[in-house]
């Protein structure tokens, strides 16, 4: 192509910053695009924005430039060195991506948002890392979260305080809040999340973006710096299901180095996408639709009833009594998790040590009591309490019990159907500094979403709608363990015919109170 | 449920956590708030379910006896608060 007829092509740079990523693949292949420009385009969307978002711990910009030159050599030289490497998806060469900043990257620091690991540099990459790298993906930078991940607000975090691009007084949720404020606002094409207990699919639903949690298993772990370790998982936050089924592509499978990950065969989740649900049998649990569940919610969510029924899905109300069961258990069990979890960080190998202490105790004591916010002090506290001898019984023993119950409860569900249906989150992104003193009404934030990852199931979120504030709301769809191509293919059907990205974008308001 | 200070303190010692006087009355009214909602787990109809231990179902993951070599010893060293030789630095245990 010459370069005059390229230069009339050339898209204006908000354009290319508001595309998904697989428009951004088929303009790399038509040439009309390179990695450089795309690149370029991202870097100057972040100059503009970030200082209202907040979104990125540490930026890798300077690099990232340098990397899509390389990227653009790769793709287009015939050079026998690129050919021959069949690990790189050559489709995905030169996009770029952001990372939560719990992923381990070597060069580049991992603080999981906490002063304890500040300066932290990780010897190895995670799996995930490793997997984003071959594939050609260009990291933009490692972003913002609730400390270790404890949060449904970013609030948590030691390092600022993530913004919802919709609202800029608002949360983004969390605690994946840096991830989904990032791809809402366009600076990045999508990133990764980690969830424990709704940390990718929450923060998806307040910021107007699609966010899965695969199931327990499917994606690697090696690297996730360790929260609750039976619950927690790696999944794709984006601008939509389609290129949420491409990063799945790339981040699912087997890994030697994660014990509990599943070898089973491959799956192309985008050939999964079908446009079609008629005769897809749908489940609505009422309970997910009473109490606390904010009325704007509610009606975007019986839309989206509406809409599947007209898309010949079969929606049928049914029950499933176990939101307040599994939450209580979530927090046992998670807490307790992490008070083991988090007993490493012991100021010796890495992370931070107090400059005040006289014996190895007192140097134990006061690096963890240094570096530890308050939330995670919180809860390692609650999950010490519940492991400790005359409450384990009570507590933690009766958890993993419900645990089981709950699995049994949403068993009896997909005998019957093949989705679940209910909100991401009780209410829409609320106001920064509103729950932070109150951690039960947080932790209430999680009532529909943490009962998914204590059964080992997967879920999405999707955009269903907005409210009158013009704030959007999240629907999730809940599959029985290893359907995400059935769960992708259903909010897919329900994307194309919403078109939620053409009709609604972020303003970027900041109204003065 | 209601914690007393004795029994959040003893909890802090296990956790190698130091408490101030702040924290100490915010979190004994957290630790209650949130045992309070725990309690929840009394009512669930768990009399036929056994423990869920881990997430999968599989027992085990077993892997060949392979000595495999992790090749950044460098890297683990470069970030450790105090090292000497290829060792951790660790104040005097023994007086």
């Amino acid at each position: 192509m010459s370069e005059m007829n390229r230069k009339e092509m050339i898209l204006m740079e908000d354009d290319i910053t508001r595309l998904t990523v697989h428009e951004l693949v088929d303009k790399l292949n038509s040439n009309e695009l390179t990695s450089e420009e795309i690149t370029k385009a991202y870097i100057d969307r972040i100059n503009e924005k970030e200082k209202d978002v907040n979104a990125f711990v540490t930026l890798t910009t300077d690099t990232a430039l340098e990397k899509a030159k390389e990227m653009d050599k790769k793709r287009y030289s015939n050079n026998a060195e690129f050919s021959g490497n069949t690990k790189m998806r050559e489709n995905l060469v030169g996009i770029p991506i952001g990372i939560k900043d719990n992923m381990c990257t070597t060069g580049v620091k991992t603080t999981c948002s906490s002063k304890m690991l500040e300066n932290f540099v990780s010897p190895y990459n995670a799996t995930v890392v490793d997997k984003v790298n071959d594939s050609g993906l260009i990291s933009l930078g490692k972003l913002n979260m609730d400390e270790f991940a404890m949060g449904s607000s970013t609030e948590h975090s030691a390092m600022k305080i993530t913004r919802n691009p919709w609202d800029l007084n608002k949360v983004p949720g969390g605690s994946s809040g840096g991830s989904a404020a990032a791809v809402a606002s366009d600076m990045v094409p999508w990133a990764l999340g980690s969830d424990t207990g709704g940390s990718i699919r929450q923060p998806a639903s307040l910021c107007g973006v699609v966010g899965l949690k695969p199931t327990y298993g499917l994606v690697s772990r090696y690297g996730l710096v360790a929260f609750a370790s039976s619950l927690d998982q790696i999944g794709p936050i984006t601008k939509d299901v389609k290129d949420c089924a491409m990063l799945m592509n790339v981040i699912a499978g087997y890994d030697e180095k994660d014990s509990t990950s599943i070898d089973m065969p491959k799956v192309d989740y985008v050939s999964a996408l079908k446009n079609d649900v008629k005769g897809l049998k749908i489940g609505v649990p009422k309970e997910f639709f009473g109490e606390g569940i904010n009325e704007e919610v509610k009606d975007q969510l019986q839309k989206a009833i509406e809409i599947y029924k007209e898309l010949g899905a079969e929606v049928e109300e049914c029950s499933l009594n176990i939101s307040e069961y599994a939450l209580a258990t979530y927090y046992i069990v998670s807490c307790a998790e992490a008070s083991s979890n988090l007993g490493r960080f012991d100021g010796i190998r890495y992370g931070h040590r107090t400059e005040n202490f006289s014996d190895l105790n007192e140097l134990f004591v006061n690096s963890r009591t240094e570096g530890f916010g308050d939330e995670v002090k919180r809860r390692i506290i609650l999950g010490t309490y519940v492991l400790s001898s005359g409450y384990y019984d009570a507590y933690y023993k009766k958890a993993q019990k419900v645990r089981t119950f709950v699995k049994k409860e949403f068993d009896k569900c997909f005998a019957k159907y093949d989705v679940l249906l209910t909100p991401t989150s009780p209410i829409p992104a609320f106001d920064i500094g509103s729950k932070s003193d109150n951690p039960l009404e947080m932790y209430l934030a999680d009532i529909c979403t943490v009962s998914i990852n204590i059964a080992n199931l997967c879920a999405i979120s999707i955009p269903a709608g907005v409210t009158s504030d013009n704030m959007p709301v999240g629907m999730q769809l809940i599959g029985n363990r290893f359907t995400e191509a059935t769960l992708l293919n259903t909010a897919y059907t329900f994307e194309q015919k919403t078109n939620f990205r053409d009709k609604y974008k972020p303003s970027f308001r900041r109204e003065e109170k | 449920m209601s914690v007393s200070k004795d029994e959040l303190l003893h909890i802090a010692k296990l956790a190698n956590l130091k408490l101030n006087d702040n924290e100490i009355d915010k979190y004994l009214k957290n630790l209650e708030d949130i045992l309070n909602y725990a309690e929840v787990i009394e009512n669930a109809p768990i009399d036929d379910c056994t423990e869920t231990i881990g997430a999968n179902d599989n027992a085990n993951a077993f892997r060949s006896d392979i000595v495999s070599e992790f090749d950044n010893i460098d890297g683990i060293f470069e970030i450790a608060p105090s090292t000497e030789r290829n060792m951790f630095k660790i104040p005097k245990v023994i007086q």
